[in-house]
């Protein structure tokens, strides 16, 4: 086989070919469509911004375990800014809410030296306590607002490629199986996408070119790696620290405006989810670099935007798991590697039996589908990891304890 | 002389703490148009009744014991936050095979106890394994089980699989448990009827309280762990083998963190429905840093939050929202563990001065 065939571009193709085939063949109707595909932009866009909001912290040599509460800030102020003024308003307030948060995580993880996960534990406890309080004083009350629902909070603005629909749509409507889902996931990616879902993935070639390419980038990696070393050059470990995490914080709580205003249309409790850690996982996945955290949040956010697809879908999607385990499992015995035979041959066989006996996966299993792939990422992934070597360690000068 | 000061100091850090929340909770409170001063008169009248305080320690029991296992944890730094995964889980477990279970009393009890305390140190084991196998960190993969338990309870507690429609209501629940498998609450004197009594659970809380004392402080795999606790360096030099020591610790507090769910399982509800108490392992993190992985220390703890939440039932009362008391826990929680870093750095820099001035003496 030439090399190039064998790259990850033809895999991706053919992964695309097989799966529309198998849904083709079991009439699973929403795999590659045009609202699945948006679906899943929607919800790897806040997992992303949490992803590198956990990125900037990290690579300064902060854990922020506090993400889910910054984010869960942003969800709240953004709401009700958004309610009360717009959009626009939203944004900033649920930034800056997020931003405050990340402060508060500075002041007791780098000022007063806690553990950084207790203070991350405590300030998402914070969070959730303060906005349920808020939302007992502000929401109730208000139409179609309760202690745990905001009013309908507006929308950003989307935005189409033009000439995308009238070149796709006709493919899209065709139904030949692999050529009219190419053409619904193109029409999914390019057609009635939010400006936020696009400034989201701006972030992310801004946050590389910051961290990797200036002075300030440097400045901050040098503090996650080794701040005395740092501090003995005369850049103060605390400042960047600092830095870092009110725009991790900001990061977060700018996810949390998307969730409220584009991934759904108000402010519900909960509504989190758990993403701030997720988010932290993919930075973990992503081995502390941009690109791959993006990566990782699209996994993810498929996995999540699993729910809102049909039982059957989810079970076809299974199935080409099994079958993509199964082929590996052939090879490794090919390969007499008789122990990673066995490994991916027993799942294969239980997704394949269960697509067989079963057909569906049923919702409540779905709704743990993004978590249990990052358990199983974070367990199965290649561990090349290397990160910051100051993770985690608070720093403190020589004789100052 | 100096040991009282350090005394004093030790003890300054949770009242400092207290008295920021207070002020913080004043603060709140004043906003939202309500004399801070009556609301905490009306709140400690409401809250130190007997009945409050038999409810309030039975409120208290599953907190001590989330308590307990999130300390286990605490002394190798690992954060189980999988603490209400684990026992939702384990009691989900132990409802179903207890109501299908015929045992004489003490069996039965026993089993169910068993079951509960087998399915948490199971599921926490996941975790510890992936840490210790493959790094992944534990803060992250216990909040990842969390959700997966919630999905499992949330597909067999459905009257397809596992569980029936309660009567008369929405709720869907297990089979109850046949009263073989209940335990008996203790009356307390001068208190009649249901609310005059407490949770019979609290022999075993207590008793788990004095295990996790003895093992920490009286056996070789405690010694162990607070060696590694202390320096981990000094303690793999030592020859502790860190990876099994903390797949050890890490499953040690999901079989604590099973028990959790028992009073209400055993002593109260009989059976696990849509309404199972959750959210408890969160208030084990908070208790434990409040009593600071001491087993009285986390007593106090879970009294202080249990009767922080009862006591709130007044606010409602006075037509302000009882999330107040939510925020004044974050507070206290916060503030403390600021003030006990200070008090360390305090306490050093006089050890440090102490042991100058002892060298300048013998250098003199």
């Amino acid at each position: 086989m030439p090399a190039w065939l064998a790259g990850p571009a033809t895999r991706v193709a053919l992964g695309f070919a097989v799966l529309s085939l198998l849904s083709a063949a079991f009439e699973a109707p929403d795999l590659f469509s045009r609202g699945g595909i948006g679906a899943t932009l929607r919800f790897a866009a806040p997992i992303l911004l949490a992803g590198l909001g956990a990125l900037w912290a990290e690579r300064s040599g902060v854990i922020n375990i506090g993400l889910e509460g910054m984010m869960i800030a942003g969800t709240w102020f953004g709401a009700w800014a958004a309610w009360q003024w717009g959009a626009g308003a939203g944004l900033v307030a649920g930034v800056a809410a997020g931003m405050a948060f990340g402060l508060a995580h500075g002041i007791l993880s780098v000022t007063f030296g806690v553990d950084q996960a207790i203070s991350g534990l405590s300030l998402n406890l914070l969070a959730a306590g303060s906005t349920r309080f808020l939302s007992s004083i502000v929401f109730v009350g208000a139409p179609g607002g309760s202690i745990t629902t905001s009013p309908p909070v507006p929308d950003f603005a989307t935005v189409t490629l033009p000439g995308i629909e009238a070149l796709l749509a006709p493919a899209e409507a065709a139904g030949i199986p692999i050529v009219s889902d190419a053409a619904a996931v193109g029409l999914g990616l390019l057609t009635d996408v939010s400006v936020l879902t696009l400034a989201a993935m701006a972030l992310v070639p801004i946050t590389w070119w910051i961290l990797a390419r200036t002075r300030l980038g440097l400045r901050i990696r040098a503090v996650g790696e080794r701040p005395e070393a740092a501090d003995s050059l005369g850049i103060r470990p605390w400042r960047y620290r600092f830095l870092a995490l009110a725009v991790s914080g900001g990061l977060a709580g700018l996810g949390g405006v998307y969730l409220v205003t584009v991934a759904s249309s108000l402010y519900r409790e909960g509504q989190t989810a758990g993403r701030g850690f997720i988010g932290l996982a993919t930075v973990i996945f992503g081995n502390w670099n941009p690109w791959s955290v993006t990566l990782g949040s699209l996994v993810f956010g498929f996995t999540d935007a699993l729910r809102t697809r049909q039982e059957l879908t989810v079970g076809v999607l299974l199935l080409g798991l099994g079958g993509l385990c199964a082929l590996i499992a052939v090879r490794r015995a090919l390969r007499r590697d008789w122990r990673g035979a066995v490994l991916l041959g027993v799942p294969a066989a239980a997704t394949i039996a269960w697509f067989w006996f079963v057909r569906v996966v049923p919702g409540e299993l779905v709704s743990f589908a993004p978590h249990l792939t990052t358990l199983l990422v974070l367990a199965f992934a290649r561990q090349r990891l290397r990160p910051p070597a100051a993770l985690g360690v608070p720093f403190r000068r020589e004789g100052g304890t | 002389m100096t040991r009282a000061r350090s005394a004093g100091l030790l003890l300054a850090a949770p009242l400092v703490a207290i008295a920021l929340a207070l002020a913080v909770a004043a603060v709140t409170l004043a906003i939202t148009g309500a004399d801070p001063a009556v609301v905490l008169r009306d709140a400690l009248a409401y809250g130190l009744r007997p009945a409050t305080l038999i409810a309030v320690a039975n409120k208290a029991i599953p907190y001590y014991l989330a308590g307990i296992a999130a300390a286990v944890g605490f002394h190798l730094r690992l954060f189980n936050i999988g603490i209400d995964g684990q026992y939702r889980l384990a009691a989900f477990a132990a409802a179903v095979i207890g109501a299908a279970a015929a045992l004489p009393a003490p069996l039965h009890v026993a089993l169910i106890v068993a079951v509960a305390v087998a399915v948490g140190w199971g599921w926490a084991a996941i975790a510890g394994l992936l840490f210790v196998r493959r790094g992944v960190n534990v803060v992250i993969s216990t909040i990842m089980l969390n959700v997966v338990a919630t999905g499992l309870i949330a597909y067999l507690l459905s009257p397809l699989r596992l569980a029936q429609q309660a009567a008369g209501s929405n709720n869907v629940t297990t089979a109850t448990i046949p009263e073989s498998g209940w335990i008996p609450s203790l009356p307390v004197p001068g208190m009649d009827g249901s609310s005059g009594a407490v949770n019979g659970f609290v022999v075993v809380a207590a008793l788990v309280g004095v295990a996790y004392w003895f093992v920490l402080h009286r056996t070789t795999i405690g010694f162990e762990v607070r060696a590694m606790g202390f320096s981990e360096r000094a303690a793999t030099v030592a020859g502790i083998r860190a990876p099994r020591l903390a797949l050890l610790t890490m499953a040690a507090s999901g079989a604590v963190a099973g028990l959790v769910g028992l009073p209400q399982l055993l002593g109260a509800s009989h059976r696990f429905g849509l309404d199972f108490p959750a959210g408890l392992g969160f208030t084990g993190l908070s208790v434990a840093i409040l009593g600071r992985n001491h087993p009285v220390g986390i007593a106090i703890g879970a009294f202080v939050w249990a009767f922080l939440e009862r006591s709130a039932q007044v606010l409602d009362l006075a037509g302000i929202s009882r999330e107040v008391v939510t925020i004044l826990q974050a507070v206290i929680v916060l503030s403390i563990v600021v003030a006990y870093e200070l008090v360390r750095r305090v306490r050093s820099r006089q050890e440090r001065r102490y042991v100058a001035r002892v060298a300048e003496g013998v250098g003199a």
